[in-house]
């Protein structure tokens, strides 16, 4: 009885310190995507993008000849549980970086924890508080609202544009691009002269559109993600409105055009990311050869088209295994290495990080695009 | 310009109320016929439109024939519901329904986000999307199509209840259930009936909103309140009262919207179903104990 569990013990022994030289050949890269609840439109493309690139890594032979490993927890878009399970990542897991949460509430909730552990932090949520002011550990993928924001007044500009009416969600997407808007109206001298808002339920905004039509401005924005926009888009047709439509880069993909219908959305105007669009661009483009091969693999695999939410995840794996190549693979080499990521190709854009700006995306990032019949057509 | 715009939002508002009108009635027939209010009667809305949406995109049918087949598919979950979740309670207390028809409509949702995913549908217009021009306010044909069906299904139920046997026997359950079942009624089936109608207006409602409002698997929650709050309002009648209700709510977050805020439209709501609480539970046309039909 006594040798057999002497002998037990050694097997287990082993078992264990087999383990431990295992993991030294492989980087835990912990993820935390609100795959379920509200959020679940950020959280699963990012779920899928992100098992995907790591199946691929792996097969490739890893980054260095390292092996990735993925821990990806679900968050259900809850900032209590998402700070939970960013202390299981770090503490149990044992990860050396963490990609996401998906929303901005969640990434302000974790973003303590990471910074008192010292485990980098790359957030998918598009809000600007994330990043602004710089946090030593955190970074975000996704582009400023007030990028998008300033590709949408650049443009109307240029078309003498200057009486906005506004009409935004009250959700957090839109109300931070409603401060966005204003604040850079202010600064460009624009007059914002209707301000309206709806529920991100609401069936139908003809009441909204119908005071905007009587002030006649020159140009709607109107920033929110789906259905809202499209029910919006349909009012406008509705009520013969023939002010320019301008929307946010929360709709730019195809389905907004199916939700609206092409001869509703016939003109509309947006800034969009460069994945949804990428059919559209020239054949140059930088980015054009990886949102093609991006979409494809995302299409083969899950059978869906692949999403620019999904693209967030595609661009913080790319940083990670970028500094990985670089510098190594403790947090620290990573953190450094995705500070130094210079003229980085990616799905969002081209990310060049410094210490001072821990997105790394400027205007180029978005095309100002028109849907004609139905499709994208690029604006100059 | 002035009289446009209030010629707009109250046209706007008649077209939303009808909707919450006929979601509202669906509320009142249940809670009528059982005493408890239906808190998933906004899902049987939700699986009007996708079971539309299933019909027309999966099924291949046209949309004369979908039409049909969704109301039958959700009129099915309803009597499902009544079979599986309401009927087999030991001990069916009001708070215990109630507390069984949310859990059911959170069930259903649930199902409703699998089957058919977390995505928006759109469905095509029933005739066409060229709004039509009435004084200096514009409506579509949609609306046209919501404010004819809802008068139809209250005429039809009008009939139903004063003219038919059954309908008769309805009216007898929600006066007295014990006296109903003393003279010979069959409480429990006319329960069935009210469930098999409501669900079946309930997916009316949810077919003939879905090509302006869209739908998705999480509709039915606001609808189903605002529903809620036109039966209030109507003193939980199923007849013209609740119809009225829904028009005046339809119309005053319509209106609330444009002349004051749009930030309040849901408030405004919300404001209304309480006040008539707290001042007129009985509803806003309903003598203190008034008949509840």
């Amino acid at each position: 009885m006594k040798k057999m569990s002497l002998l037990l013990s050694t097997v287990c022994m082993i078992l264990i310190s087999a383990t431990v030289s295992f993991a030294s050949g492989t980087v835990k890269i912990g993820a935390l995507f609100a795959v379920t609840g509200p959020a679940s439109f950020l959280g699963e493309p990012e779920k899928r993008t992100l098992e995907l690139l790591v199946k691929e890594a792996n097969a490739k032979g890893g980054i260095n000849g390292t092996t990735l490993e993925a821990v990806i927890y679900d968050t259900g878009g809850d900032a209590t549980k998402a700070v939970q399970l960013a202390t299981k990542l770090i503490k149990d897991d044992k990860v050396s970086v963490i990609i996401g949460p998906s929303t901005t509430g969640e990434s302000m909730a974790v973003i303590p924890v990471a910074e008192k552990w010292k485990i980098p932090l790359i957030s998918c949520a598009a809000g600007i508080k994330i990043t602004d002011p710089v946090k030593q550990w955190v970074f975000k993928t996704p582009a400023n609202d007030h990028i998008a924001a300033g590709k949408i007044l650049n443009y109307m500009a240029g078309k003498k544009q200057n009486n906005i009416a506004l009409l935004t969600v009250t959700d957090g997407f839109g109300a931070s691009g409603r401060e966005q808007i204003k604040a850079l109206a202010k600064q460009k001298g624009f007059n914002i002269v209707a301000d309206e808002v709806y529920g991100p339920k609401d069936t139908d905004m003809t009441a909204q559109l119908t005071k905007i039509r009587g002030i006649k401005p020159d140009a709607i924005i109107c920033w929110g993600t789906n259905p809202g926009p499209a029910v919006i888009t349909k009012n406008v047709k509705q009520l013969g409105i023939n002010t320019p439509l301008y929307m946010s880069h929360g709709v730019a993909s195809k389905k907004y055009i199916e939700l609206a219908g092409a001869a509703s959305a016939e003109g509309v105007m947006l800034p969009a990311g460069k994945l949804a669009i990428y059919d559209a661009l020239p054949k140059g483009d930088s980015q054009y050869k990886m949102l093609k091969e991006y979409d494809n693999s995302f299409k083969k695999t899950y059978g869906t088209e692949a999403s620019t939410f999904g693209g967030y995840a595609y661009d913080a794996f790319l940083l990670v295994t970028n500094a990985i190549k670089k510098n190594g693979s403790t947090p620290e080499q990573i953190r450094a290495g995705v500070e130094q990521a210079s003229k980085l190709v990616s799905i969002s854009g081209v990310f060049t990080m410094t210490p001072k700006d821990h997105n790394g995306l400027d205007l180029s990032a978005f095309e100002m695009v028109k849907i004609v019949k139905g499709d994208w057509a690029l604006l100059k | 310009m002035q009289l446009d715009q209030i010629l707009q939002y109250t046209l706007s508002g008649l077209s939303t109320g009808a909707i919450y009108a006929l979601i509202g009635i669906g509320f009142s027939i249940i809670y009528n016929a059982t005493g408890i209010i239906n808190f998933a009667q906004g899902e049987f809305v939700m699986l009007g439109g996708l079971f539309t949406l299933t019909g027309l995109q999966l099924l291949h049918l046209p949309l004369w024939a979908s039409v049909p087949f969704s109301i039958t598919a959700t009129t099915v979950i309803g009597i499902l519901f009544e079979r599986l979740a309401i009927r087999p309670l030991r001990q069916p207390t009001p708070l215990n329904l109630v507390i069984i028809t949310i859990g059911c409509s959170i069930l259903i949702r649930g199902l409703a986000m699998l089957f058919w995913g977390k995505d928006t549908h759109a469905i095509q217009s029933f005739s066409g999307d060229n709004p039509i021009a009435i004084g200096g306010a514009t409506i579509l044909p949609q609306h046209i199509w919501i404010l004819v069906v809802t008068l139809i299904i209250i005429a039809i139920n009008k009939f139903y209840f004063y003219h038919t046997i059954s309908g008769k026997a309805m009216r007898a359950c929600s006066y007295n259930r014990r006296a109903a079942g003393l003279v010979g009624i069959d409480v429990r089936r006319m329960v069935l009936f009210s469930f098999i109608i409501s669900s079946a207006m309930g997916a009316v409602a949810g077919i003939i909103v879905a090509p302006l409002t869209m739908t998705a698997y999480d509709v039915g929650v606001m609808l189903g309140l605002k529903g809620f709050c036109a039966a209030i309002i109507g003193g939980m009648s199923s007849g013209i009262s609740t119809v009225i209700g829904g028009l005046i709510l339809g119309v005053l977050e319509s209106l609330g919207a444009g002349l004051i805020s749009s930030g309040y439209k849901d408030a405004i709501a919300f404001i209304i179903l309480l006040l008539i609480l707290f001042i007129r539970p009985q509803g806003l046309f309903g003598k203190a104990d008034s008949e509840r039909v």
